[in-house]
């Protein structure tokens, strides 16, 4: 069924949120606070060089400490043959990901995993990681992008001929995977084009910084039972992830999802879970894990660092006929950034018949990259939108009149392929123009910036059920993860479609034992696609209840109808009897039947394309080069806002890790190629006083693929801020900032070589 | 696995006498802010912690031959509640008041900041502009030190293994004094300072300075008094010439290094930038021009 011409009583309102007192109070359980009777504490050893081979390990010092219980290595685990894994949100293939747990020949990256010990407390597990002797031999490291491309960079692995090149190369190198993406004739565009822009820009790797760092407690029972506690994106995805790296069958493990600390796509796959698991069964006891904040920076993935040039030809009406861009993202240390929709993103926005797109996917001596909000696509957006902006200088027009000129519509094939079907890209752009914001008088020293952003949202599997309870409530579960309010989104599309208050449904996320599949909570796909499976589970539900009633009544189901929570008789001709309420239904299942509850697996599809535009004004001080948001409005078309607060506070968290990106985050490496500011102090996230209020603006053009409507809200705001705030900066000082993050020193340097 | 040991003595003589008798490495603690989070990142593991809050003397204000002492350990919660502290001198009260969050405030305190000895600590700019002197107890007696003679490299101090801090006096304030301190964080707090500039001004009626101390934080291993920034004040009103003069004073005094908090050249300029700024302030509020806060 379809409603979104319905009148709707709960779906579009704001009710208090499900999970919000314990969390408020402290009692809500995230993984670090699961604890077991006799349980041993895991340590990880971790590399202190950024490349090595690992010539020897001897644990036997460590073993002997009294109080460990098992010490371990690679050859605890068993050599995995290189396999595409489609697991969790990003690419990864499973012979790595086991090499990143435990390093097998080299470490690649500092803080890589090459031991681990469990032991009855922390300070004796500690211990014994500094009496785990390791001899190494330290190769030459790569950090940087375009130096790991390099002709005669130190290439880190061996057998990485780089794919999407024809014919194969004959040696080794660090560039993974060249892609490029094609549309037109890129060379007739640039022939036409009446006003040429180019530019060079880089971002830095920026870590997702969610506040709860990576924890589990496992346990492994005498007959091969295996029990996971850990907060994830996907339990699934650690029981698919664990499975596979210790080779144990999936029924063997069973992984309950605790409450999880933010994740924004760096909980999308796994380090410690297998550790734990190969440490408890050789200890015999359940090993808890849980990482320092530094080795959280060290040890898990950011999303890429990048190089990107950009050029744009255009008409001098304003018409873009020419695109070109060339990304190089870093991967890590191993193969697979979001090159791939870094690609795509970019020019997703626009109507452009000539595309050039090439992408390098390039290894170098740092952590692994992990999915990260809209993976790719505020990389190659930043640079992107920059030139457009360069470009509306150049053309002497308005930056949002050139948008709007050349905006993707329905019917607009991208260059990716694809072609755009009821997207809200234009209304986006029309409530940019009709916001306050956008006509307000700037005061003097301030500049103004607009960006636009694109993301795809996708769909995929996800299973739900709804239960009705004996006393008439709802439990409704899910498989997916709870990162950013879908407990309550979902509580409330299924107490729309069973026509009662959504405080009488109850939303919880079931562990892998207890519900089908589910990917992960990634690809902004959850509100979308298990909020539709929870739907269908509703009407399921609905269906079984109208048979109950014409069961009771002694009428036909179809002269039956469902209404505000109530069967009554569908007109007079069906016959004269009181309405039965979810409570009189429940109180009678035994006798109509036995249990109501329906259970319903989807693979969703029609995810609706994501669209938003920020306007955001600063101010620079421009004898320090310190750059203050004065005010940030972020637009956005969310499909249908199924609980509006939360679609507003995923905007504005958007925004705000957009405006660490933009302003103040990255890794900083010495010589050495060792992180020099593996924590908070100097990783500098925006605090709350750096980051004004963000006017979260929703634009609904509804989704027809999804029941109500919705879209995938959580990744498109993180899309736009870093060229927002780029813009502004050159509207106030009247220079271009291409590289970021835009700090303070590069500020004042950029307005001194200016004289 | 490390043995350590805990006190908390209840006078002077017993806290020297621990301080003495400890074989390896004693540590006093007044908030601990600090030392207990070096404790935890395992940059030091101290064999005895002397704990110096239960002395008499170490928490508290008062006032004294027209100055005023603060107690060493004093937490800078209680040091930004003074009245007559933060009319006397706001620019010490805003540089301490600078540390950590709301929670640190309430540990925190200005010897363990001078005592941390880094060249970045926000109070330590403010106490060497302030002219302040620490009193210092020990085995051989107690002696009376000016602060800028404590902090003798990063992490490093000119005090004995068996000496403390017991308070610091500040001197009486002659008509038309103030004082101010500005630091430069990339973000708008919880943050280290990339530069700090600490200014004390005495002014005569018409806005001549008559006398003053300046000092530069976080751009050299120690907090620097620059007396070349005293001598470009020191006779005159604040005028362009002047803030040009006091700018190029503070750039040359710098000598930063280049870190993940900023490099040479940044520093230094913003060394020039913050040294007119702080100057501008604590003249405003010296003429009763400037009451509120300066961050």
């Amino acid at each position: 069924m379809n409603y979104i011409d319905s009148s709707l009583k709960v779906v579009g309102t704001r009710p208090i949120r499900p999970d919000g007192v314990d969390k408020v109070t402290g009692r809500a359980v995230f993984s670090a606070d699961t604890r077991a009777s006799g349980m041993l504490w895991g340590k990880i050893k971790r590399s202190p060089h950024a490349h090595a081979r690992i010539v020897s390990i001897d644990t036997s010092k460590a073993e002997a400490l009294p109080g460990v219980r098992a010490v371990l290595t690679s050859k605890d685990f068993p050599v995995i043959a290189s396999e595409e894994a489609f697991v969790g949100e990003g690419p990864m293939n499973f012979r790595d990901l086991s090499d990143n747990v435990m390093a097998r020949n080299k470490v690649l990256y500092e803080g890589h995993a090459l031991a681990a010990v469990a032991a009855t407390s922390q300070s004796i597990a500690d211990r014994a990681l500094e009496l785990i002797e390791v001899v190494y031999e330290v190769l030459p490291h790569v950090i940087d992008v375009e130096d790991a491309m390099a002709e005669n960079a130190p290439v880190l692995h061996a057998d990485m001929f780089t794919a999407g090149v024809n014919p194969k190369p004959s040696k080794a190198s660090n560039i993974a995977k060249v892609v490029t993406f094609k549309k037109g004739d890129i060379d007739a565009g640039f022939a036409e084009a009446e006003v040429i822009v180019e530019g060079s820009y880089t971002t830095q790797p920026v870590h997702q910084a969610y506040i709860e760092p990576h924890a589990c407690l496992a346990t492994y029972n005498p007959d091969g039972q295996i029990t996971i506690h850990a907060s994830s994106q996907g339990h699934f995805m650690i029981r698919a992830y664990t499975a596979k790296l210790l080779g144990i069958d999936m029924a063997n493990i069973r992984v309950n999802p605790a409450e999880i600390g933010g994740g924004f796509g760096g909980k999308t796959l796994i380090y410690l879970e297998p550790v734990a698991v190969a440490l408890s069964r050789k200890a015999g006891k359940s090993v808890k894990m849980q990482m320092t904040r530094e080795e959280v920076f060290r040890g898990s993935g950011p999303t890429s660092g990048a190089t990107v040039t950009v050029k744009l030809g255009a008409k001098k009406d304003g018409t873009i006929v020419a695109a070109q861009q060339v990304l190089k993202f870093q991967a890590g240390a191993y193969a697979g950034s979001p090159i791939g929709p870094g690609c795509m993103c970019g020019f997703a926005m626009y109507d452009l018949p000539n595309v050039d797109v090439v992408g390098y996917d390039v290894v170098s001596n740092r952590p692994k990259v992990a999915a990260y909000r809209a993976p790719g696509a505020p990389i190659s957006s930043f640079a992107v939108e920059c030139a457009v902006d360069d470009l509306a200088v150049k053309l002497g027009m308005d930056p949002l009149t050139l948008r709007e000129k050349n905006a993707a519509k329905n019917g607009t094939k991208t260059h990716y392929g694809p072609t755009h079907t009821n997207i809200g890209f234009e209304q986006v752009l029309a409530a940019v123009k009709t916001h306050p914001h956008w006509s307000a008088p700037l005061p003097a020293g301030q500049g103004r910036g607009l960006a636009v952003g694109f993301w795809f949202n996708i769909g995929g599997e996800s299973s739900a059920t709804v239960h009705i309870n004996e006393d008439g409530s709802v439990m409704a579960a899910t498989g997916s993860p709870d990162i950013g309010g879908s407990r309550a989104s979902i509580g409330m599309m299924v107490a729309e479609v069973l026509g009662v208050p959504a405080t009488r449904v109850r939303t919880i996320v079931a562990d892998t034992a207890s519900i089908g599949y589910t990917f992960v909570t990634g690809g902004s796909r959850v509100t979308f696609a298990t909020g539709m499976a929870a739907t269908q589970a509703a009407e399921k539900v609905v269906d079984e209840l109208k048979r109950r009633a014409a069961q009771t009544w002694d009428i036909p189901v179809d002269a039956v109808e469902w209404k505000d929570g109530m069967a009554y008789p569908a007109g007079s001709n069906a016959g004269a009897f009181e309405p039965l309420d979810l409570a009189a239904l429940a109180l009678k299942q035994a006798k109509t039947g036995g249990p109501i509850n329906a259970e319903v697996s989807v693979n969703a599809q029609g995810a609706g394309a994501g669209f938003g535009a920020h306007i955001c004004d600063v101010e620079v001080d421009k004898e320090t080069g310190r750059v203050e948001i004065k005010r940030y409005t972020a637009i956005q078309d969310v499909g249908k806002a199924i609980h509006p607060s939360y679609v507003e506070g995923q905007i504005q968290g958007g925004a705000a890790q957009g405006i660490g990106w933009a302003l103040s985050e990255e890794y900083i490496y010495n010589a050495k190629g060792l992180m020099e500011n593996p924590g908070f102090l100097d990783y500098r996230c925006p605090v709350a006083s750096d980051v004004p209020m963000i006017e979260a603006v929703l634009v609904e053009v509804p989704n027809p693929r999804h029941p109500f409507g919705a879209r995938g809200v959580g990744e498109v705001p993180i899309v736009p801020p870093m060229a927002a705030i780029s813009n502004a900066i050159r509207g106030a000082i009247g220079l271009r900032m291409p590289d970021l993050p835009m700090s303070p020193p590069k500020v004042r340097a950029a307005i001194d070589a200016a004289g | 696995m490390s043995n350590l040991s805990y006190a908390a003595p209840t006078s002077v003589d017993e806290a020297v006498k621990l301080l003495a008798g400890a074989s390896g490495l004693a540590k006093v603690l007044s908030g601990g802010t600090d030392l207990l989070v070096q404790m935890r990142a395992g940059r030091m593991q101290p064999e005895l912690i002397v704990d110096t809050k239960k002395i008499p003397g170490l928490i508290g204000i008062r006032e004294e031959n027209g100055g005023f002492v603060i107690g060493a350990a004093t937490p800078g919660a209680v040091v930004e509640a003074h009245a007559g502290l933060n009319k006397a001198w706001p620019g010490l009260v805003e540089a301490l008041d600078l540390i950590g969050s709301t929670q640190v405030q309430g540990r925190c305190s200005l010897a363990g900041n001078l005592c941390n000895a880094s060249p970045a600590a926000d109070s330590v700019p403010a106490l060497y502009a302030a002219g302040a002197v620490a009193v210092v107890v020990g085995s051989a007696g107690r002696r009376e030190v000016p602060v800028e003679q404590i902090p003798t490299g990063p992490g490093r101090t000119s005090l004995a293994k068996d000496e403390f801090i017991l308070e610091f006096k500040l001197p009486p304030r002659p008509a038309r004094s103030s004082d101010a301190y500005l630091r430069f964080i990339p973000r708008t707090e919880m943050d280290i300072a990339v530069v700090g500039c600490g200014i004390s001004v005495t002014l005569d009626a018409n806005g001549v300075c008559t006398a003053a101390r300046c000092s530069l934080g976080a751009v050299a291993p120690t907090v620097l008094l620059v007396q070349a920034m005293a001598d470009v004040l020191i006779g005159h009103t604040l005028d362009a010439d002047t803030l040009a003069k006091l700018d190029a004073a503070a750039q040359a005094a710098a000598k930063p290094i280049t870190d993940k908090r900023g490099t040479v050249e940044y520093r230094t300029k913003v060394a020039g930038v913050l040294a007119r700024r702080t100057a501008a302030i604590a003249f405003d509020r010296a003429m009763g021009k400037n009451t509120g806060k300066a961050h």
